[in-house]
């Protein structure tokens, strides 16, 4: 059975009349596959995000999203993260005075709550995150900060999968992870991201630069423009599209 | 860490009636006729067999207080409040005053546990081994009087002087005397008048020269009563080089009809003293449709009255139906500080109109404000301060920061600063914030799995920490559950 599985998605912003933002997509993701997502500003490719995480300003119109054969848009936001739905943020949010490590646990603990199982023990806690931390560059100093708060944008994206490893999600939704990033920072994430790439885990990487994808190789690559995927292919499809640009794909569906 | 777990645990446990506190005990009562005449106010002092000196400075007060008007500046608006309605004075029957803590009404001992206050010194050191906090000695107030205080003698070998205000007045005249009104003048303002006048009981501390009180010192005031005001009374003197830290905590019944509380509290420091009093109000605010709670009018002020003394207000005010508190400075001698430190929540219909002042009258005198005012529901939370420097306060600074959260829309935040200088070298700093809880905020904590509540409880904590930080340990869990049960039901 696909983990997930997007069927002819419609969507638009809340309470707007106007135009839909997605119109129609569909895709299908099997766990261990890494799907990457490319397309020009505006195509609709952070709707698609939010829209899997659950954020309230998007109101789907038609089709039907599952994680497992479950109707994930009948789910409240809280209730995805804990079936596994982890979204890696273009701009992770700050929250002022509340230490990363209170942060990390109190997200865990609260997903393993839902999930109806037991608490992480402290011991146990600290061991897991000195590990995942070390592994990406991130000093005790930075677990203590409050959350986002002064971090530069490459250590907010540190930090986003650091999160990611901890709560070892099902399905990583990875939003432009690379924007704002130097190389050495890109290579870390990268490293950060592959090390988490397993059987049972499924990704969808959101970027618009091939450059991404030389470090996070992925099964497949789709372009999408507004509001639909126009093209799916294998890796080599990333730099076609690095080469040519998507004005082909933005006349073809205009 | 753990304290976030609990609090979002305590959260989650909690029904609409979130006020555990709302009980009442069924006790026999003694109580002055209601309403307010000199007869009354001789019936109070000579209830507590007071000299003739205290009677008379008590009805100077009345007298005075008759001629007064009840203050209409601050952002509070609420029914006249009718004085010849209430009662004064209002104490759990008893043979004879308690000897011992054998001859207290079970009733009362069973309430205070219930409130998790051990008033047996056997309990509360029980307590003590299985939490692994360290000993704090306890002042019980239920309504007008006084009916226990612990460790009593333990902290007589250190000379430190702990007991109700009404056996002080008794046992240390002189001191009393000497410091009673010293800091808050009898007609300093329309409730401390009242109160003065009235005053029932309350503490006394004294804490001799060069001595560090070798515990915690609190007292736990409860209003039982039904139409009964409370009017504590609360001294404490900090002599030189002397060190006392003081925690009050407060409750009372969910009543449909709104209660009354106007309190005193002054406090000494001379020379090279400190003194940290931490305040955990938690009266009963109201139900969700802002029936009833009570009216918290308190009069709070500390002399640094010594060179180098240091005098530290740490409060959590989550009761209350309407709140009017500005726990104050005056730092008089030279290099004396002043720090006030500061959470108030509103939710329901809340009212909150509370501040500090900071008088600098002393050279080089050093002052910190930090004040989190948080508004949820259809509340009101005001802060309210004054800096000022005299003009031989050469070299006085202050730092202050407001910041107000607002949660949901029907609520508001107002910051009403007032700053005087007299002196040119006086330097004053003053940072202010108002913010809501941002919907960014919340889908972030939501997308790594928190609920709507944890994640508001989060939030808040995060925004308060500063202050947190300033309370003692154990009042620091307890305020942190608090703050999320008062939030209860402010958001979705």
């Amino acid at each position: 059975m696909a983990m997930l599985e997007i069927d002819n998605l419609h969507a638009k912003i809340e309470g707007d009349e106007g135009r839909e933002i997605l119109k129609g997509l569909s895709l299908t993701v099997n766990p261990g596959e890494v799907h990457a997502i490319m397309g020009p500003n505006g195509s609709g490719k952070s709707t698609l995000s939010y829209i899997l995480a659950g954020k309230e300003d998007y109101e789907v119109t038609d089709g039907s999203v599952t994680l497992d054969g479950e109707d994930l848009l009948e789910m409240e936001i809280d209730e995805r993260a804990a079936k596994g739905v982890f979204l890696a943020f273009q701009y992770p949010i700050e929250v002022p005075g509340v230490a990363t490590m209170t942060f990390l646990r109190a997200a865990l603990n609260a997903q393993r709550r839902t999930r109806g199982e037991e608490e992480i023990s402290t011991p146990d806690f600290l061991r897991l995150v000195k590990d995942k931390a070390g592994a990406l560059g991130i000093s005790q100093d930075m677990l203590r900060r409050g959350v986002n708060v002064g971090f530069s944008g490459g250590e907010k994206k540190r930090m986003e999968i650091l999160q990611m490893a901890i709560l070892e999600p099902k399905l990583c939704i990875l939003d432009e992870t690379d924007s704002g990033l130097d190389i050495d920072a890109l290579k870390v994430v990268s490293e950060g991201v592959n090390a988490l790439r397993s059987p049972d885990r499924g990704m969808i990487v959101i970027t618009h630069y091939q450059r991404l994808l030389n470090h996070i190789v992925p099964d497949f690559v789709h372009v999408m423009n507004k509001g639909r995927i126009v093209r799916s292919g294998g890796k080599e499809l990333a730099l076609e599209l690095e080469a040519n640009g998507y004005a082909e794909y933005q006349q073809d569906a205009a | 860490m753990p304290a976030v777990q609990e609090t979002v645990e305590q959260v989650r446990s909690i029904d609409v009636d979130q006020y555990k506190y709302g009980f009442f005990t069924d006790i026999e009562s003694e109580k002055a006729a209601k309403g307010l005449t000199e007869e009354t106010v001789r019936f109070i002092s000579a209830k507590k067999g007071e000299p003739e000196w205290l009677l008379e400075w008590r009805l100077d007060a009345f007298r005075r207080w008759q001629t007064m008007q009840e203050p209409e500046w601050a952002r509070v608006s609420y029914p006249r409040i009718d004085y010849q309605d209430l009662y004064y004075y209002a104490a759990p029957k008893a043979k004879e005053g308690p000897k011992s803590i054998d001859d207290i009404d079970p009733e009362i001992l069973a309430t205070y546990e219930k409130l998790g206050i051990p008033l047996r010194e056997r309990d509360a050191l029980l307590g003590i081994e299985s939490t692994g906090g360290s000993k704090v000695a306890v002042d019980a107030v239920f309504d007008s009087v006084s009916v226990a205080t612990t460790f009593k003698e333990e902290l007589a070998k250190a000379g430190v002087i702990f007991m109700p205000i009404s056996e002080a007045v008794r046992e240390y005249p002189e001191l009393v005397k000497k410091y009673l009104g010293s800091v808050v003048p009898v007609t300093d303002n329309f409730f401390a008048t009242l109160n003065s006048a009235v005053f029932s009981d309350g503490s006394f501390v004294y804490v001799p020269k060069g001595v560090r009180c070798p515990m915690e010192l609190s007292t736990y005031f409860r209003i039982n009563e039904r139409n009964t005001g409370q009017f504590e009374r609360t001294l404490i003197i900090a002599d030189e080089g002397a060190y006392v830290s003081y925690l009050e905590g407060c409750t009372a019944p969910m009543r449909d009809e709104n209660q009354l509380h106007a309190a005193v509290v002054e406090l000494v420091a001379l020379a090279d003293a400190e003194i940290k009093y931490s305040t955990v109000q938690n009266w009963y605010p109201g139900d969700k449709d802002g029936k009833g709670g009570i009216f918290n009018f308190v009069t709070k002020r500390g002399d640094c009255r010594g060179d180098r003394s240091k005098i530290s207000w740490t409060q959590v005010e989550t009761g209350s139906a309407i709140t009017w508190k500005y726990p104050s400075c005056i730092l008089r001698g030279d290099e004396s500080r002043g720090e006030f430190y500061s959470i108030a929540i509103s939710n329901g219909y809340q009212q909150v109109d509370s501040g500090t002042k900071m008088i600098h009258l002393g050279r080089n005198t050093t002052s910190r404000i930090i004040a989190k005012g948080i508004a949820a529901g259809h509340s009101d939370n005001t802060y309210r301060g004054l800096v000022s420097a005299h003009r031989k306060a050469t070299g006085a600074r202050n730092f202050t920061n407001c910041d107000s959260l607002l949660i949901g829309d029907k609520c508001g935040a107002h910051t009403v600063p007032y700053i005087e200088s007299k002196n040119s070298s006086a330097q004053f700093e003053h940072e202010a914030t108002t913010s809501k809880i941002s919907e960014d905020q919340m889908f972030y904590c939501r997308q790594r799995g928190l609920s709507d509540e944890e994640a508001t409880a989060l939030i808040v904590n995060g925004f308060v920490k500063d202050v947190l930080q300033q309370l003692p340990m154990e009042f620091a869990v307890e305020a942190q559950k608090l703050i999320s049960v008062s939030l209860e039901g402010s958001v979705g």
